[in-house]
């Protein structure tokens, strides 16, 4: 079977690329774009682990088809920080340690900014039902939630 | 396998019938898991998705569309439906978690036949009609006639769904839907209960549907359970006629979700609670 050929944008960027129909767009990500930031924890959309925007929503790439990004606009972890200027989330998570093994801080991360974008002020029950489908095997999940909490505090008063 | 986007629904009933092993793709959620663990290997996928009639939501005198492959992330930020069919967008946002939600469907939803499909009673009850598209035309069909067993459907070779119809909500009316799982997030439903009622001038109910998910081998249209409802005042002898018909519906499997005695008492419990925030609901009107 002839490969698909798909124009797409990532993190701003116009990139095309060759894949299979098996391929999914985290395989696409990862293994045609380099872009390895996002992680396969589970591949069935129950860790999170892969999580990027497309097209703005907030989604498992591991249950996308990379064809299926043709005309798409992706947002990934790797278009998180601006050039050197960290996002609010990701200083956060540095500075209170909401990370060990780090698998799933890129899809907590990409998972939690798609939450405060849409509501800047959550409770903390909004925190935790939003980052329900970021499974963290290390954390115990109260330093990424904290972390979450005061990043959207830091970003009302910036 | 190959991979087509067909922009009409002609060209995508052609694609699905032209192909022996061709499959319907919509949200995804469940496909590309079944893909990936080889429970399906289907020649062609086709991505239903570019069909401009199957996305989106829209209101007329008949009452809402939602198109069969829109996201269920979409349905719950719409107001409208948000307010006419509380106990519907209860359901979808109970399927997976805010990723799957960004592309799970109510047309995948359905299709993918699972007895606990947590969207799936909550149309049910809602009274909601499937719009399915195919070879010999377009035809309308009751949510509840679609699943025949589990993971298969009443609809042939070449049919799909390309949205759902769902009435106006009562001048006095209100829906709910809950379900029962051992957490409180991310997990398939062990009992289902979807309600929908209306109320007279004088608070009589004057109609109701109630539908359970995951007790039977299909989700459950339970029409003695809507005959306990009509003609109360929906007070304590309806809601426990109510339980014990729902009970008696259930036909459920031991498995270690919920043993057999469990997800009979439970289907009881649900259905009351549901009804009780349905009826506050409609009071609500």
């Amino acid at each position: 079977m002839a490969k698909h050929h798909v124009t797409t944008t990532v993190n701003d960027d116009t990139v095309e690329f060759l894949c299979t129909t098996e391929q999914t767009l985290l395989d696409v990500l990862r293994d045609e774009l380099q872009l390895t930031g996002s992680k396969e924890g589970c591949g069935s959309g129950d860790c999170g682990a892969c999580s990027v925007m497309l097209d703005g929503r907030l989604v498992c790439s591991c249950l996308v088809l990379g064809v299926e990004a043709q005309g798409k606009r992706i947002d990934t972890i790797e278009g998180m920080a601006k050039g050197d200027q960290l996002h609010p989330l990701q200083r956060k998570f540095i500075d209170q340690a909401a990370l060990q093994c780090g698998i799933c801080t890129p899809g907590v991360l990409i998972a939690a900014k798609a939450l405060l974008e849409k509501k800047p002020d959550p409770t903390e029950t909004e925190v935790r039902y939003w980052l329900a489908g970021n499974l963290c095997r290390c954390t115990g999940y109260d330093k990424i939630v904290r972390a979450v909490m005061d990043a959207a505090a830091d970003m009302r008063n910036a | 396998m190959d991979y087509r986007v067909p922009a009409t629904t002609t060209e995508a009933v052609a694609m699905l019938t032209s192909v022996e092993g061709a499959h319907a793709l919509a949200g995804g959620t469940d496909l590309l898991v079944k893909l990936r663990t080889g429970l399906m290997a289907p020649r062609l996928v086709v991505d239903l998705k570019a069909i401009p009639t199957i996305r989106g939501i829209s209101s007329d005198a008949r009452g809402w569309r939602i198109g069969a492959a829109t996201p269920c992330a979409e349905i719950g930020e719409h107001k409208g439906i948000c307010a006419a069919w509380p106990g519907l967008v209860e359901g979808l946002k109970l399927i997976g978690s805010t990723q799957v939600q960004g592309r799970a469907t109510l047309g995948g939803n359905l299709c993918n036949a699972s007895p606990a499909a947590d969207s799936v009673p909550a149309l049910i009850a809602a009274g909601a009609v499937c719009e399915v598209v195919g070879p010999g035309g377009t035809r309308e069909v009751p949510v509840e006639n679609i699943v025949t067993s589990p993971g298969r459907t009443s609809l042939a070779r070449g049919e799909f769904i390309l949205g759902f119809r769902l009435p106006p909500q009562h001048a006095r009316g209100g829906d709910a839907y809950l379900r029962l799982i051992p957490r409180t997030e991310m997990d398939i439903a062990v009992v289902g209960a979807g309600v929908s009622l209306a109320l007279g001038s004088d608070g009589t109910c004057t109609h109701a549907r109630v539908s359970l998910g995951a007790v039977a081998p299909t989700p459950l249209l339970v029409a003695d359970c809507a005959k306990a409802l009509l003609g109360s005042k929906v007070d304590e002898p309806a809601l426990k006629a109510l339980a014990t018909a729902a009970s008696a519906a259930c036909k459920p499997i031991d498995d270690k979700r919920g043993t057999i005695a469990y997800r009979v008492k439970v289907a009881g419990v649900l259905a009351v609670r549901a009804a009780r925030i349905a009826l506050e609901r409609a009071q609500q009107q």
